[in-house]
């Protein structure tokens, strides 16, 4: 009897151990699934932020630029760098034929004679010289490099043939290929070639959806919060309003899209594309977080405050926005920077309203069409080159990196300047 | 044009706020009691200046273009157009005079177009003078008005709240705008394919919709086999059973342990860190399970001999899974701390260990709420698109096994809308059908998860 009552104790502490372990178990797989998950993002991204060179040089003829003697600066500006361009590339191996040439043009981006003509205008005495000009190189080339590129596989099953392989070692023994930080992923605009594409015009359009966003959600999410908060009346009507929010928050977001684009754009015939038209969306998206984080900020707020105000002879207007309103808003603006970090990570309802379009341009107001960094992320997963992989890594960690910004800047506002009430 | 004018009424305001206040220092100088601040004074003729403001603005903005339209339409009235034909020749004129129109530019057009320009700013030029003539009068008129003795914080006071309650109807407002933009298409689609096809259908090929000669009429027995929804709603469904097979568990358990046995330490970090996982976009989760996941599971199936595609259902959901991971646990921590201290401590009275109490106490006294955060995972998992569209299929297999690829409403709203769209076509009006759908499942699942857990709470609190 005795010995049975042991086992049965046993087996419960064994039990109440396994239970543990199960619980144990599952914070440490939730946790895994986030170091892997950082760890796979960050070690694919961070080559990204390398960029190949070529260092060629690069003889600046008169002859063959068609410039005359004593150039001004428009001359240089108008003047034919094609062919100095396709020469110093063809000048890498003397002995190339006209396909080997072809195949050594394309070892660099096709922005090469731009490059070299931002070197002459950067000092035009060097008509006549020779200089060795950085050049990029072509994504492939970039990722041979960094050492990402199946270089063993048969020639005709990769885009760099052996040839292009072949110069390319011989520059990297001579030290004129270089690596150096990869400037041009922040400042240029999306491009088809991954060497020249960058997050700028992506960047620019989550700017202006965010400030579209918070110009809208805000004020009206701030003004709405206080009607339920301190002047509604408890009736139906009330209720109504608040399933309605609290449903709102719960909606999915490509619903929101659905309804940018069979109202915004088919009814209200808002231009395609913009962030104009994002931010109007996310800013209905928003609208239930902001309010939320606000009435729960103006619940805190203890009632004697409002006491005192109406004592001493305030209307309850005065009250709420001399007293109550400037009392609750650290936690207001912590839970809208939130909203605002939900809404810069959203992508399906920008999606629809037509935000994936390929812009090459940096978009200078919310009326110019533009992409956001997460559409910018789905546009480079999807494109098969396999330069854009670390790109669109590095566009995640732009991207998480505003987002853990943003966030800790809501915990220092509300720890900073919201006042405990005890 | 408007910005300027806009600017200005905005500076107009502000003037009148201050002569307002003037007046009312004037008034307190001639040692009379002012009924109210004197800045009520200000806010009330500002008040005066903004409302005719904005009553003109609307409906300038709503009459104008229907007044333009009538009068540059009334050249052709007498010349036997058709309305399709007008409507065509209007739209016309007003990309020629943006220099936006591509085409054969008739004479016709070009003196509508010149036409439409000079209308256009003729109606600015009067707006501007309406405008600031009416909002000089009316605060004038107000200016004159205002005294000693007249009320001018109950008015100001009214109007703030009438502002307060306009923007509380913004959530209705969206509720609405939801509704009607999904209702009008969905309508619009069940007048062609019947209601019956597209919820019993089992063939999902909306591309074949789209290989139609426009100018046929719309022939409805054609799309007898295209839109039935069958597989979509169950790749839906499937992918969201796998997200939950990983969520629940993971999630519910984390939850357990944060609530019940994590040293306060542990929970400090802990809880965040799990928390962080919510607050990844789900672009990001879509390439991950796009670039890592699936081919990893791909290349663990070959090893074994199976047939897995790259674009399994298993490597969407189980992504998908991790990401309600943190909804789960934090909801569910908060309803198990919840639980009345005396519950736990009556069992451990009774002698259960701490796993036992958990499990035949606390768990059925939680159940509601945790039932009810299980829901909103489930209609989390149902919405969520952007991991379906890059990680599982495109191609609408009906299918029950996880290794093969299937499709969810939400990846084929985004595959029929992506890019350009027609509105009035059968494939449109079905992405708005599945939005629809969509809308109400999870309008259902919300409003029965939300009533749970507040019935949950009054039960304790």
């Amino acid at each position: 009897m005795n010995k049975n009552k042991e086992q049965l104790l046993n087996k419960r502490y064994k039990a109440e151990k396994r239970f543990r372990l199960y619980g144990q178990s599952a914070i440490f797989m939730a946790l895994l699934f986030l170091t892997i998950f950082i760890f796979k993002i960050f070690s694919t991204g961070y080559s990204a932020f390398q960029k190949t060179w070529l260092i060629v040089p690069v003889t600046f003829d008169a002859e063959l630029m068609m410039l005359e003697q004593n150039p001004s600066k428009e001359d240089l500006k108008d003047a034919d760098y094609y062919d100095i361009a396709l020469k110093s590339m063809a000048d890498l191996d003397p002995n190339a034929n006209e396909d080997q040439e072809n195949e050594l043009k394309r070892m660099v981006s096709y922005f090469f004679e731009r490059e070299i003509k931002r070197e002459l205008l950067n000092d035009p005495s060097l008509i006549g010289k020779t200089k060795d000009v950085y050049l990029t190189a072509s994504d492939d080339l970039d990722q041979v490099f960094k050492g990402n590129y199946p270089r063993d596989l048969p020639e005709d099953q990769r885009r760099v043939t052996d040839y292009q392989l072949k110069i390319f070692d011989q520059l990297v023994e001579l030290g004129k290929v270089e690596s150096k930080f990869n400037l041009s992923f922040f400042t240029y605009p999306d491009s088809r070639e991954a060497e020249l594409a960058g997050i700028a015009s992506s960047f620019m359009g989550s700017i202006f959806s965010i400030l579209v966003c918070l110009m809208i959600a805000f004020p009206v999410a701030v003004l709405a919060a206080i009607y339920l908060e301190e002047f509604a009346p408890k009736n139906r009507f009330t209720d109504f309003i608040e399933v309605n929010i609290n449903n709102l928050a719960a909606v999915p977001s490509i619903v929101f899209g659905l309804l940018g684009l069979g109202i915004l754009l088919a009814v209200f015939q808002l231009p395609r594309s913009t962030p104009l038209v994002g931010g109007i969306t996310l800013s209905l998206m928003t609208l239930p977080t902001i309010i939320i984080a606000c009435r729960a900020s103006l619940k805190a707020v203890p009632p004697s405050i409002r006491e005192a105000a109406l004592a001493m002879g305030a209307s309850k207007m005065q009250t709420t926005m001399h007293h109550t309103v400037p009392l609750s808003m650290p936690g207001t603006l912590s839970g809208t920077i939130i909203g605002l970090a939900q809404a810069l990570g959203e992508t399906a309802p920008l999606i629809l309203i037509g935000m994936v379009a390929f812009v090459n341009t940096i978009p200078g107001s919310p009326l110019d069409p533009a992409a956001s960094l997460p559409v910018q992320i789905y546009i480079w997963a999807e494109s098969a080159e396999r330069g854009f992989v670390e790109k669109v890594s590095a566009c995640i960690m732009v991207l998480l990196g505003f987002l853990i910004i943003m966030n800790l800047f809501a915990q220092i506002i509300r720890h900073k300047f919201e006042k405990k009430w005890s | 044009m408007n910005l300027i004018l806009f600017i200005f009424i905005v500076l107009l305001g502000f003037t009148s706020y201050y002569f307002g206040r003037k007046k009312a220092y004037t008034i307190q100088s001639t040692n009379k009691r002012l009924t109210a601040l004197p800045q009520f004074y200000g806010y009330y003729l500002a008040i005066w200046c903004a409302i005719p403001a904005f009553i003109i603005f609307s409906l300038w903005a709503i009459f104008e273009p229907t007044i333009v339209k009538l009068l540059i339409l009334s050249d052709y009235s007498n010349q036997g157009y058709l309305d399709d034909e007008l409507n065509l020749i209007y739209e016309k004129t007003k990309a020629l005079s943006r220099g936006q129109f591509t085409g054969e530019i008739t004479p016709f057009i070009e003196a509508s177009a010149e036409k439409y320009l000079s209308l256009r700013s003729i109606a600015q030029s009067s707006k501007a003078v309406i405008v600031l003539s009416i909002i000089i009068a009316s605060v004038a008129y107000a200016y004159k008005k205002i005294s000693s003795n007249s009320r001018t914080r109950e008015p100001v006071e009214k109007f703030l709240k009438v502002v307060l309650f306009t923007a509380s109807l913004a959530a209705i407002l969206t509720t609405v705008g939801i509704v009607f933009s999904l209702i009008f298409q969905t309508i619009d689609f069940f007048k062609v394919i019947p209601l019956f096809d597209f919820v019993f259908g089992t063939h999902w090929y909306p591309a074949k919709a789209f290989v139609r000669d426009s100018s046929e009429a719309l022939d409805p027995t054609m799309y007898s086999d295209t839109f039935g929804a069958v597989p979509i709603f169950a790749g839906t469904f499937f992918i969201a059973f796998i997200a939950m097979c990983v969520a629940i568990p993971i999630g519910l358990m984390s939850g357990i342990y944060l609530a019940e046995y994590a040293s306060v330490k542990v929970r400090q970090y802990a809880k965040p860190l799990i928390e962080i996982l919510a607050g990844i976009p789900t672009v990001v989760y879509g390439f991950f399970a796009a670039l890592t996941v699936g081919p990893f599971l791909k290349e663990i199936g070959n090893s074994m001999g199976l047939d897995v595609s790259a674009e399994s259902a298993l490597a969407a959901g189980g992504v998908m899974g991790i990401m309600i991971i943190p909804f789960i646990s934090s909801l569910s921590d908060d309803v198990i701390t919840s639980v009345p201290q005396s519950l736990r401590d009556g069992s451990y009275a009774m002698g259960a260990t701490k796993s036992e109490t958990i499990k035949k106490v606390i768990f059925p006294a939680a159940l509601p709420g945790i039932v009810g955060s299980i829901l909103l995972g489930v209609s989390r998992a149902i919405g969520e698109t952007m991991i379906v569209v890059m990680a599982s299929g495109l191609a609408a297999n009906l299918t029950l096994n996880p290794l093969e690829s299937t499709s969810t409403i939400t990846a084929q709203i985004v595959v029929i809308l992506i890019g350009d769209q027609a509105f009035g076509d059968p494939k449109t009006q079905a992405a708005f059908a599945l939005g629809m759908s969509l809308f109400l499942v999870t309008l259902c699942l919300n409003i029965v998860a939300l009533r749970v857990v507040k019935k949950y709470r009054e039960k304790y609190e």
